[in-house]
């Protein structure tokens, strides 16, 4: 059994009256993997997690923890632990009393407890914090107790609740890192909970992403970054340029979408689905697929030429972001805005806001996704804002 | 030398219209109530109980009315029946009053809550008198309780509820209880929900928890209601009175009588002052023992 | 605007309250006013209002007892009222204390309305240092309000310690209580009042008599309409009381009424003095002579349920009332009143330290 399953949650279902948060949800989590949930706020992600801390109990479905059914057992049962969103340290009592308090609950003897109070601040790297005020640390050594705290209980699931929220970016980055090295590290089993598609992408094994109480697709980051099977993971996952339109007419799987704002793209089917003529579709394509170059012919809209797709525009604003830089180019036929990465080689560096482009990317490149209601505009220039 | 004097002068002269008019103008009240409704009366209480009196308008210098607190057993029995009494009732109250606390501050959402928070205040639009006398119709010989258990075929005949300490003990618990419950709630309010669920996450039963986790965090709220309820309670007059019965004794029964019905000023006003110094002392013990500060209790 | 209105209408609340102040103000400067500070039911409503009809002169009414009386008047020096009314008893001495009361100018006291030898009685007990400080008014006694069906074994104050009565018995924890039960023991407490050690040999007999009849009691009684509760719902068949509450019980349940006590009932007089900063002292002595009328002192007969010092009263008096005064007090009981004579200083003391020890006594 190399494959054991730490957790699996199946047919799981939690309304609330009439409104269902979690909508038939089954995962299955092997043992020792960093697993995260993605999704925006509401989505039920919370609902799904205190589910399995037991703070909830599910109206339908069952939850296996290590093959042992977790209907029924309240959450100073279970044995999975949670870091909460806000940490939930105990501000009466100081670090090495926090970290003690569940061992104490298992009624150890205190030279054990105090040995592995020990241990577990070792690896958290604040070895001298057990005397401290939770007060006294600061944000990123707080989140460390937590995770202490929790972990030194040795738990078969460990549940982390967005625990990075509070910090400011920097630290927040850092912190990624080191989450996912701790996780290595000690090989518990991890599952995370965020709305921050970096955090997920860069931390995990397995990402879930949920919407509107469903999962939308269950992979790997990079499976969800280059193979999103729906219109809500291709614009939610990642960074897209959006288009909608109508299926025109298909050649060999690859369909023909007139845009509602006028112009053509080519492009392929982003799931399993069959497209077929008629079809309303949602079209992305990722700012780095684009290929640039600078031209100055007539412009022209959206269409195909030597088998890409090609559009020309006209830079509206330059986003210098070091090897991240990107250019918002306006389609001056459509009035669409175009998000591009631009090149890391640099050979765009002089590139100033006014010039024209002439934009290409693969047909292949474009998924198309058939529209269904219910689905957010969830573009890029939206996501940038949010 | 001099030089330092004059500039600790100059100092000095520059600090004092630092203090604002209109800050002197706002603390006014506060200052006149504090002078002339507490500090005026007790100095001159104080003045009173230190003297003895000897004849007709004859009066002289004396700790008398103190040594007779501590001499005679009766008065120093009455002070620690009492202040045991009220020990007792603020411990009741606080075992009463965290429970429902609780179960308004944490369980309750929206409505039910400020419903049930009500409920607790109600009996407070009705003055203290009436309460009592309340109470007293209920717990009589001829009243409300002992006939109901008559009619039920409890009892065999009439049964006395009033006039014992078990019902003084209840009187003062019920007096007291929205003194306990107001600060626990406002303090139970500032807990965290995610503490209590960490506590549950972390293995912790429902009693290790409320040891570890939710009474330190009530700790000041705690405090600070045990010192209004036996402040309060040791500062009672009418329920003791009207609820013990012949065997109740009450230290500030106690005081009335000195002052009013013995004329004894002089010794009212000693025993006024060692109860307000002797209860001071249990609260700062009790503060002591529970290792909070009273600036804690009013935060 | 907004603001302009705000100001006319805190100018118009200054204005009304500054005009509401000076009427209130006028009012108080116009209308004769009377604090007497007295007894209930000694300035019934309707004497109150004959008396306004007559003089124009307001009566604000105080309603007290002995030890609060003297306790406000202590308290003020002597002043917040116009006219007092303490038992004769504590008169000279509270003067002698406290400088509280002022000398009753006797001329303009219409004495031909009092019975003479209750006026010269209380005249001798109440002066202090030559001068007069009181003049009676109403008086009555204390003894045993009894179920005479229930408790008919209690013949005498120290009777209520009996078992036939146990649990069911009732008293205030007062002096009255301690003369009364030193009667009872045999001991003739008032003769003791010059010799303070003699008298507190006869308290500290009566302490002991009544804790050992601690277990007896109910409950100690504190204001009169609560003992009447106790009596009328049959949780006490046998008090020490006033007469008038068991003539008023009496009139409910013809089986409930005063008896006077074998050792004798203690008969109190309430006097009418003035306060030392008495701010009306015409009006004050306008409503003595007033209410010292034949007719006006039987309407506070038939109010207060004692008899009044007022001569001639008698005839206006309750015929009922009457009656239940006669059967309490056959002649031999009459003669056998025990008046209170004044009370020397440190009696007091004495008394307060037993009553405590009673109070503080275990009833088992």
């Amino acid at each position: 059994m190399s494959n054991q399953l730490d957790l699996e949650c199946r047919q799981l279902v939690k309304s609330f009256g009439k409104f269902t948060a979690v909508d038939n949800v089954s995962l299955e989590i092997p043992k020792g993997s960093f697993f995260s949930i993605l999704g925006p706020s509401g989505c039920g992600k919370t609902t799904l997690l205190r589910m399995l801390a037991g703070f909830i109990e599910p109206t339908a479905g069952d939850i296996v923890i290590k093959e042992q059914s977790m209907l029924g057992v309240p959450p100073n049962k279970r044995p999975v632990n949670m870091v909460f969103q806000h940490l939930a340290l105990f501000p009466m009592m100081n670090v090495a009393e926090n970290i003690a308090y569940g061992l104490k609950r298992r009624k150890l003897p205190q030279a054990e407890i105090d040995k592995k109070v020990a241990d577990v601040l070792e690896r958290v790297s604040l070895p001298d914090a057990g005397p401290k005020d939770v007060t006294q640390l600061s944000g990123g050594q707080r989140q460390r107790i937590a995770i202490a705290r929790s972990l030194v209980l040795e738990p078969a699931v460990l549940l982390l609740d967005e625990p990075l929220g509070a910090l400011d970016l920097k630290l927040r980055e850092h912190m990624k890192v080191e989450l996912k090295q701790l996780q290595h590290e000690v090989g518990t089993t991890f599952v995370y909970i965020t709305h921050d598609q970096s955090e997920a992408l860069v931390m995990s094994d397995n990402v879930a992403v949920m919407n509107e109480g469903r999962f939308e697709q269950v992979g790997s980051p990079q499976d969800l970054y280059y193979n999103p099977k729906t219109a809500f993971v291709a614009g939610f996952v990642g960074d897209s340029n959006r288009w909608s339109g109508r299926v025109d007419s298909l050649d060999n799987g690859q369909a023909l979408v007139s845009l509602d704002d006028g112009g053509v793209i080519a492009g392929i089917t982003g799931n399993e689905r069959v497209l077929n003529a008629g079809d309303r579709v949602e079209l992305f394509v990722r700012p780095e697929a684009i290929t640039i170059e600078r031209d100055s012919s007539a412009q022209t809209g959206a269409h195909i030429e030597d088998g890409q797709n090609t559009l020309s525009g006209i830079v509206e604003n330059l986003l210098f972001d070091g090897a991240n830089s990107r250019a918002q180019v306006r389609d001056q036929q459509t009035g669409h805005q175009v998000t591009v990465s631009l090149p890391q080689t640099g050979a765009f560096s002089d590139l100033k806001s006014g010039e024209q482009l002439r934009l290409s990317w693969g047909i292949d490149k474009a998924r198309a996704y058939v529209s269904q209601t219910g689905t957010p505009q969830a573009g890029l220039g939206e996501e940038q804002a949010a | 030398m001099s030089t330092l004097q004059m500039v600790s002068g100059t100092e000095k002269s520059t600090t004092i219209p630092m203090i604002k008019l209109g800050t002197f103008l706002l603390m006014l009240p506060l200052l006149l109530w504090l002078f002339l409704l507490i500090i005026l009366p007790h100095l001159d209480l104080l003045t009173v109980s230190l003297r003895e009196k000897l004849g007709y308008r004859e009066y002289a210098f004396s700790f008398q009315n103190y040594i007779e607190f501590f001499t005679e057993p009766l008065y120093w029995n009455t002070f620690v029946r009492t202040a045991v009494m009220s020990i007792v009732a603020t411990a009741i109250t606080l075992v009463v009053g965290f429970p429902v606390s609780y179960y308004i501050a944490k369980v309750l959402k929206g409505k039910k809550r400020n419903l049930l928070f009500m409920m607790c205040l109600i009996p407070f639009w009705v003055s203290e008198l009436v309460r009592t006398f309340g109470w007293m119709i209920l717990l009589r010989e001829s009243g409300v309780i002992s006939s109901f258990l008559q009619w039920a075929g409890l009892v065999d005949g009439p049964v006395e509820l009033l006039y014992s300490d078990a019902t003084l003990m209840v009187g003062l618990v019920y007096t007291s209880m929205l003194f306990m419950v107001v600060p626990l709630v406002s303090v139970l309010d500032t807990l965290d929900d995610s503490l209590i669920e960490a506590g549950y996450d972390l293995g912790g039963s429902t009693y290790s928890i409320l040891r570890e986790i939710v009474i330190p965090h009530a700790m000041p709220g705690i405090a600070s209601g045990c010192i209004v309820v036996f402040m309060l309670t040791l500062g009672n007059y009418l329920t003791p009175t009207l609820l013990g019965g012949k065997d109740s004794l009450w230290f500030t029964e106690q005081i009335y009588n000195q002052f009013i019905t013995r004329f004894n000023w002089e010794s009212g006003s000693a025993f006024g002052f060692l109860l307000l110094f002797l209860s001071s002392a249990i609260v700062f013990v009790g503060l002591k023992l529970s290792r909070q500060t009273l600036a804690d209790t009013v935060k | 605007m907004i603001n302009t209105k705000a100001k006319l209408s805190l100018k118009q609340a200054i204005l009304g309250v500054t005009a509401i102040a000076g009427l209130v103000f006028a009012g108080q400067a116009h209308a004769e006013e009377l604090r007497l500070l007295t007894w209930g039911g000694y300035a019934p409503e309707s004497v109150v209002k004959q008396f306004k009809e007559e003089t124009g002169i307001d009566v604000k009414v105080t309603k007290s007892n002995n030890e609060e009386m003297i306790a406000k008047l202590r308290a003020t020096g002597g002043g917040g009222f116009d006219l007092a009314q303490p038992s004769q008893d504590r008169i000279s001495g509270a003067q002698a204390e406290h400088r509280i009361y002022k000398p009753i100018d006797l001329s303009k006291i219409d004495s031909s309305q009092f019975i003479g030898s209750m006026l010269e009685a209380t005249k001798t007990n109440t002066t202090y240092k030559g001068d007069v400080y009181g003049v009676p008014h109403v008086w009555g006694t204390s003894g045993l309000v009894l179920n005479t069906k229930l408790a008919s074994t209690v013949k005498d104050y120290t009777d209520l310690c009996n078992d036939a009565v146990a649990g069911k018995v009732s008293y205030r924890l007062k002096r009255p209580t301690l003369i009364g039960f030193a009667f009872a023991l045999g001991h003739d407490p008032f003769a003791a009042y010059g010799d303070k050690a003699k008298y507190e040999e006869i308290m500290g007999d009566v302490e002991s008599k009544l804790i050992s009849c601690k277990a007896n009691v109910k409950t100690y009684w504190e204001g009169g309409d609560a003992l009447l509760n106790l009596v009328r719902s049959g949780e006490v068949v046998a008090a020490m009381a006033w007469d008038t509450g068991g003539w008023k019980l009496n009139n409910d349940n013809a089986d409930v009424t005063f008896v006077a006590p074998k050792s004798g009932a203690l008969g109190w007089i309430d006097t009418f003095v003035l306060p030392k900063k008495t701010e009306n002292e015409a009006a004050a002595y306008k409503w003595i002579n007033f209410v010292m009328r034949p007719e006006v002192a039987a309407q506070i007969t038939a109010a207060a349920g004692n008899f009044t010092a007022s001569k001639g009263a008698d005839e206006h008096a309750d015929d009922k009332l009457k009656a239940q005064f006669q059967s309490s007090f056959p002649q031999a009981d009459l003669d056998n009143i025990k008046w209170y004579p004044t009370v020397p200083p440190g009696l007091e003391t004495i008394e307060g330290k037993v009553l405590d020890r009673v109070k503080a006594a275990s009833s088992n």
